[in-house]
């Protein structure tokens, strides 16, 4: 009776193998943490480009109005190939760009946005990196869609086509 | 055109599969002698790989950028070398590679093995076509490495640059010799199983398959070991990464599967463990090649995410499974007479404890890798199976293990009686008051570091001890176990006493330590045929003076365009100073990492001494033979 059992056992053993590997065949294999979307944004205080004012966050995002925090930097390649789009958005008018200097200079920030021309309505400072970290964000660039403080939609990397038609989807 | 030729081979080496396997059933049926048509045709199907193979080496070092293998995984001003390790440094290359090794090894088997009886070799040659089928469909239907593209570009896309290094040219290769040789001993198994043909005779035989893929495995698996270190510039040998523990699960059951031998070979007992295992160690060198390239997980072996691919091995892996379980369960005949009359102390007992530690190893690997898998597919929850895991659940039974490993072979077989008693006991005593004292003076106080330095050196001095009072008797056994001593003592001197410092500095800068102070000089640029190298020049002066001077590179390949670090290891017999470099976005500092790791290039020279035990038994074979 045992040598029955067992054969039947592996068998099975195997054919549940089997079927736990080929379903995780059709898992994607690249991970991607869970965004979780309607979080509040964070608080901070820092500075302004240009200016050198001091700011604090709830000065900046009023409730029923759409933000795009944008993370960039000078020294960021592809925060050039989304540039297009960010300037296609500012020109919308039910949206704001916030732009989020990230670890860059002054002046080289500065000379990015005079030839690159300027899509944000103001540019806070993150010279050591610490607010972009406590807005979750993984590098430059990144963005983040604001409605009624809370962050709606992160999109990590640069804008692209479809980023930018499903930004101007939600803030219809 | 070596494209043209290199796939037309690949058709006619599935057509001599049809043809062998024909004149071998009716060779099966029909007459006594063996006929040499058949060794003749698996020559020429062998010949077909080999042509094949070279015309996608030659593809590779003409540029010929029509072949899309070539154009994905190759750039016309890569050096000579790199654009023929370029060959199987990706999916179809490596698949090709695997066939060429699975046709050269039955034709090397058909040759040597011309004293063993007829129908054993043709029920061997048949197992070993299915997998060859198996593997010709695959390659020309999902990974056909001869694909033409139209317009022929201009240029490749270039092999990722930290594939471009001499251990890694050369490690492919030589895995492959132990991961596929393992074909064989699943082959010859199930043919044996089938034929009731185990025997003393048999094991003899086997063994010496066993011992070539042991040794090349072994082999194989240092390279991959010694690339990441010198070129992944993280400072580990090791990191329990999925790919690596792939090729230590078939390292593991072949290993056990070599101890096992020797029992069937002097007493024709524990014959389901060597049928089992010789099935677990090809099937577990297919689970790797499964796991690593279908994409299920995410490594640097796994060059293409095609589900077809994936699907398709899944389904041949499960399908010789599935064969080898028909085999065992309905073939195989117990013919053990004396299992369960081991007497406690003896030499079958030894070993047969070797058996379990060693399948408890096995299994926390095989756990830690595809438990992740399990846990995704059924709750959807990722988790990652890091270092801590293995090292908690393996550390301390490697305990118990290096004493059993210092013991065991000095018991006789059947029935034993320890000799030398006292100097085993001494030995013993020794050992501890040596570790105790490296413990201390380094004010390190683990109990389990004591420990298993105790045994560690236990196993060290014992095996070194029978070099003297053996002489030649078992000399290749006792080499391995030596090395295997030295190995463990290398990795626990390494993990104690590693040392890092991790800082960022300017050209001209200081850092200061307590033992020593690094000073960053400058930097230079240097053009490379196919990379910028930036080199640094750090000056590191320890307290007593010794001046030492690094230069760690960061080298920005043109194609693919990518930066990689490469590592500047200063070696002597004691120690490794390691050190790379690291641009800081957009600043003139740069971030250094620099670690001093003690007796690394023994842990490359023990497992070199354990391959070369393993040798030593192949050539001691051949001699006697």
């Amino acid at each position: 009776m045992r040598i029955k059992i067992l054969p039947l056992f592996l068998v099975i053993s195997f054919l549940f193998i089997f079927f736990i590997f080929f379903k995780g065949l059709q898992n994607s294999n690249i991970y991607s943490p869970d965004i979780n979307n309607e979080k509040d944004i964070p608080f901070f205080e820092t500075k302004i480009l240009n200016t050198n004012d001091k700011v604090n966050s709830k000065e900046i995002f009023i409730s029923d109005k759409f933000y795009l925090l944008n993370v960039w930097a000078s020294w960021c390649i592809p925060c050039k190939d989304e540039h297009p789009y960010l300037m296609d958005l500012s020109v919308q008018n039910n949206i704001e760009i916030i732009g989020l200097n990230y670890k860059d200079n002054d002046k080289n920030a500065k000379n990015f946005l005079k030839n690159m021309d300027n899509p944000y309505k103001v540019i806070f400072l993150d010279k050591d990196g610490t607010i972009a970290i406590e807005w979750g964000a993984y590098g430059v660039p990144e963005s983040f869609l604001i409605y009624n403080k809370r962050v709606i939609k992160k999109i990590i990397g640069p804008l692209n086509k479809n980023s930018y038609s499903e930004i101007i989807n939600l803030i219809k | 055109m070596a494209s043209l030729i290199g796939f037309y081979s690949l058709i006619f080496g599935l057509c001599l599969s049809f043809i062998i396997i024909f004149y071998s059933v009716r060779n099966f049926k029909d007459s006594m002698v063996f006929d040499n048509k058949i060794i003749f045709s698996t020559f020429l199907q062998f010949f077909f790989v080999i042509v094949s193979f070279l015309g996608l080496i030659l593809s590779f070092v003409y540029s010929d950028f029509s072949n899309e293998t070539v154009f994905n995984n190759s750039h016309t001003t890569k050096p000579l070398f790199y654009k023929i390790s370029g060959t199987w440094g990706n999916h179809e290359g490596s698949l090709l590679l695997w066939l060429l090794v699975l046709t050269l090894f039955i034709f090397l088997f058909l040759i040597k093995s011309k004293d063993q009886s007829k129908k054993y070799r043709i029920l061997t040659l048949l197992f070993q076509q299915v997998i060859i089928m198996g593997f010709f469909i695959f390659l020309i239907k999902t990974s056909n490495p001869f694909n033409y593209i139209f317009p022929i570009p201009k240029e490749g896309l270039g092999l990722n640059p930290i594939l471009q290094d001499p251990a890694l040219a050369i490690h492919p290769p030589i895995l492959y010799l132990g991961y596929v040789g393992s074909s064989i001993i699943f082959s010859s198994t199930l043919a044996a199983t089938s034929l009731n043909y185990i025997s003393k005779e048999w094991a003899k035989h086997l063994k010496q398959w066993v011992l070539i893929s042991w040794i090349f495995l072994t082999l194989g698996i240092l390279l991959g070991s010694v690339w990441a270190y010198y070129e992944l510039g993280w400072g580990g040998f090791w990191f329990w990464d999925p790919v690596e523990n792939v090729s230590l699960m078939p390292w593991l059951a072949l290993t056990t599967l070599l101890h096992c031998i020797l029992v069937l070979e002097k007493r024709l007992t524990l014959t389901s463990w060597v049928v089992i295992l010789s099935i677990s160690t090809f099937t577990l060198s297919m689970c790797g090649t499964f796991l690593v390239r279908s994409g299920i997980l995410n490594s640097i072996h796994t060059f293409a995410n095609d589900p077809e691919r994936g699907l398709f091995i899944l389904i041949f892996l499960f399908c010789l499974i599935f064969l080898s379980l028909f085999i065992f369960f309905f073939f195989h005949k117990n013919n053990d007479k004396n299992v369960d009359s081991f007497f406690w102390l003896s030499k079958e007992t030894s070993i047969l404890v070797n058996n379990w530690f060693m399948m408890y190893f096995l299994s926390v690997v095989l756990i830690g890798t595809v438990y992740p898998i399990f846990l995704e597919v059924i709750s959807s929850e990722k988790i990652s199976v890091g270092p801590p895991f293995y090292n908690k659940l393996i550390i301390p039974f490697l305990i118990p293990f290096l004493l059993a490993m210092a013991i065991g072979p000095k018991l006789k077989w059947i029935k034993s009686d320890l000799q030398d008693k006292k100097y085993l006991i001494l030995f013993f005593i020794i050992s501890f008051l040596l570790s105790i004292f490296i413990i201390k003076i380094l004010n390190i106080n683990f109990l389990l570091n004591t420990i298993l330095v105790t045994s560690a050196f236990y196993l060290f001095f014992i095996t070194l001890r029978d070099f003297f009072t053996k002489k030649f008797k078992n000399l290749s056994q006792n080499i391995s176990h030596f090395g295997f001593s030295l190995l463990i003592l290398s990795i626990l001197f390494n993990n104690i006493f590693s040392n890092e410092i991790i800082t960022n500095l300017k050209v001209g800068e200081t850092f200061q330590s307590e033992k020593f102070k690094i000073n960053f000089e400058n930097i230079e640029k240097r053009n490379d045929q196919n990379f910028l190298a930036i080199i640094g020049k750090l000056k590191i002066e320890s307290l007593n003076g010794n001046i030492e001077t690094l230069r760690p590179e960061i080298r920005i390949y043109n194609q693919p365009n990518i930066t990689t670090s490469e590592a500047d290891i200063k070696t002597n017999l004691l120690t490794d100073k390691f050190m790379t470099m690291n641009f800081i976005q957009n600043q003139d500092y740069f971030n250094i990492r620099y670690q001093v790791k003690p007796f690394m290039i023994w842990i490359w020279f023990s497992v070199l001494i354990i391959s070369f035990g393993g040798l030593l038994s192949l050539l001691q074979k051949r001699y006697e033979n």
